[in-house]
């Protein structure tokens, strides 16, 4: 038995020594792995492709036709009917569910014990959220993209900028709302945990985003949520993409609300890394 | 009795720190809140060993291997993979070892090729290096023809080896593996036995595997015994039996307090109560038992004598069975 395993461990060290050990993984060939798990994953779940584009869809032309001409947007929107007034916003919707919801996986990966094995590797835990973000944000900007494709049919043609300006802008959206669904994913167990909490702030987040009504025609009080709410300035980014004629209600020019954007995905990934990086005395998964 | 264990097991454990040692855990403690999960353990692993952490629930064992895998960092002592200490330089032990958790960590929606992949980019492999080494950890664990099946059709033995082959794709040299036989019929139990085994041969991994079941640990080169984050045995199983001495010999007897002391008067001997029976260690364990019965005409039930199992060895040194512990 001593024989044996010095003739063992002297190969090895051999081995070693000739630069076998594993090399230094970096960032960014773990991120693309982690990234490209995430969408292989999504849709190899076909029931949750399905659920994510038809459900906002249905939403949209129930809720859009329903309101029909029983209202006209008079201030922002101008003359439009409210199916194209509501456009931006259930497109935003679909984004907000989509990024959102992808970081359930977070939970999974946990439950399921595949996270452990990815924090026992040589890697930065920013890869964790590198990878699980950049996921999210792909799964909803392709949904998001889909639905933009429907725009001609209400008779919205792009120039190649108002095209690019609307893609940077949903691009921003789906980044900032799934490193938000990661904080919220990160510390919890359950699912259903998960749902709760989403729930409760996922609705109103939505709904005062002018995507149901614009902010120049809300009560003041109303119109003041509506300004702190982030999301607010990705639906009057992405408005002003899609109808660049109307002037918006947030009365902010485009560059601006894309600004906004981008310093709330900045704040949200920072939340996000520092979270991340703390090593507990319990263990993370 | 009961103190007298240590002088053999820390022979064994003097002769196996000569050789450069693969794990070595120093003074280790750790802590949740009051509770005291890890009091004080010290040990170390020789290369190419597979060494066994032999405890009941709750006796720190799952503790110690988070400790391990660097998943917690421990309230006080050290512990050292190769020359990386776990509390100083986590990263480079995170590359030194594989490691394999009681629960799954495969992801069932992917492949067991696609599983490997992932795995390998986690430790920086890519291209035709990646593709190689894929192939042949699945060769070694025998799933090649199911490379390219997902893993949720698979086995809870094929899903094990996929977990070991992920466990060792960057050429670790330490493999930990937590109760790896869990919900594994007694096939696949040998099974797993054997890839260890092979492992331990072709890659020269030393193997570190927490157990609750004797006759896994009789299986390892050497042994640690948990109980309430204490080591209370060290050595090869065989050292640790031997240490016990003579017999084991268990009466079923009617009484078996008034018997305790009938026999402990007559015979000179140390005996206790257990799960309602009497048992003692002698020298001679059929002789006395013989003695026994015919001392005490009537009175004795049934009589068992054997040589002590990894289970003496336990309630030796803790005074009680192993499965009585508390979680």
């Amino acid at each position: 038995m001593a024989t044996h395993s010095t003739t063992i461990s002297t190969a090895r060290r051999a081995e070693r020594a000739s630069g076998h050990t594993a090399p230094n993984p970096g960032i960014v060939l773990p991120s693309l792995s982690l990234w490209w798990r995430e969408i292989v994953r999504f849709y190899r779940m076909r029931s949750r492709v399905i659920g994510v584009i038809a459900s906002p869809l249905l939403f949209w032309i129930v809720i859009g036709s329903g309101f029909g001409d029983s209202f006209r947007a008079q201030t922002a929107a101008g003359g439009q009917r409210y199916l194209e007034f509501f456009f931006p916003g259930a497109l935003i919707m679909i984004v907000l569910f989509t990024s959102i919801f992808t970081m359930m996986s977070v939970i999974e990966d946990r439950r399921e014990g595949f996270l452990l094995s990815v924090l026992v590797a040589p890697i930065s835990r920013t890869v964790i959220v590198l990878g699980k973000v950049l996921g999210g944000t792909t799964l909803a900007t392709i949904q998001g993209l889909i639905f933009l494709a429907f725009a001609p049919l209400i008779g919205i043609h792009f120039t190649l900028l108002r095209f690019a300006s609307a893609v940077l802008c949903i691009l921003l959206v789906s980044f900032s709302l799934t490193v938000l669904g990661f904080i919220v994913a990160w510390r919890l167990d359950s699912t259903q945990a998960f749902h709760a909490i989403i729930n409760l702030f996922l609705m109103p987040l939505w709904m005062l985003s002018g995507s149901l009504f614009p902010v120049s025609g809300a009560a003041s009080w109303i119109a003041m949520i509506m300004r702190a709410n982030p999301l607010t300035y990705g639906v009057e980014a992405l408005r002003a993409s899609l109808y660049p004629q109307m002037s918006g209600g947030l009365g902010l020019a485009q560059a601006a609300c894309l600004m906004v954007l981008g310093g709330f995905a900045l704040i949200m990934f920072a939340i996000a890394f520092v979270m991340v990086n703390r090593r507990r005395a319990t263990p993370s998964a | 009795m009961n103190s007298s264990f240590p002088i053999r097991t820390q022979a064994g454990s003097r002769t196996a720190t000569e050789a450069p040692s693969a794990i070595k855990v120093d003074g280790l403690v750790h802590r949740y809140g009051d509770r005291v999960a890890i009091d004080g353990i010290s040990f170390s692993v020789g290369e190419a060993q597979i060494f066994g952490l032999l405890g009941p629930n709750g006796s720190g064992k799952t503790t110690l291997f988070r400790i391990l895998s660097t998943l917690i960092t421990p309230s006080g002592g050290d512990a050292t993979i190769g020359e990386w200490s776990v509390v100083a330089s986590p990263r480079e032990v995170r590359k030194n070892i594989g490691v394999v958790f009681q629960e799954k960590s495969v992801d069932v929606k992917l492949t067991a090729a696609e599983n490997l992949m992932h795995q390998g980019h986690l430790y920086g492999l890519r291209g035709a290096a990646l593709k190689a080494r894929i192939a042949q950890m699945l060769d070694r664990v025998g799933l090649s023809d199911r490379a390219n099946d997902k893993v949720e059709t698979f086995s809870g033995g094929m899903l094990r080896r996929v977990e070991i082959a992920k466990g060792v794709m960057h050429r670790p040299s330490v493999l930990l593996l937590d109760e790896p036989t869990t919900g594994l019929d007694p096939g696949a139990r040998i099974d797993l036995w054997q890839y260890l085994r092979m492992l331990r041969e072709e890659e020269g991994i030393t193997v570190l595997v927490t157990t609750h079941l004797m006759e896994e640990a009789e299986r390892c080169d050497r042994l640690a015994i948990l109980a309430q984050g204490k080591i209370v045995g060290l050595g090869t199983p065989a050292e640790l039996k031997d240490a016990v001495g003579g017999d084991v010999v268990v009466f079923d007897v009617a009484d078996p307090q008034a018997m305790k002391q009938q026999i402990e008067q007559r015979f000179r001997v140390d005996a206790t109560v257990m799960a309602g029976r009497l048992r003692l260690n002698h020298e001679h364990g059929h002789r006395f038992a013989a003695e026994v019965a015919e001392a005490f005409p009537g009175e004795i039930l049934g009589a068992s004598v054997n040589k002590p199992s990894l289970e003496d060895v336990f309630i030796e040194r803790t005074g009680h069975r192993f499965w009585t512990e508390k979680n």
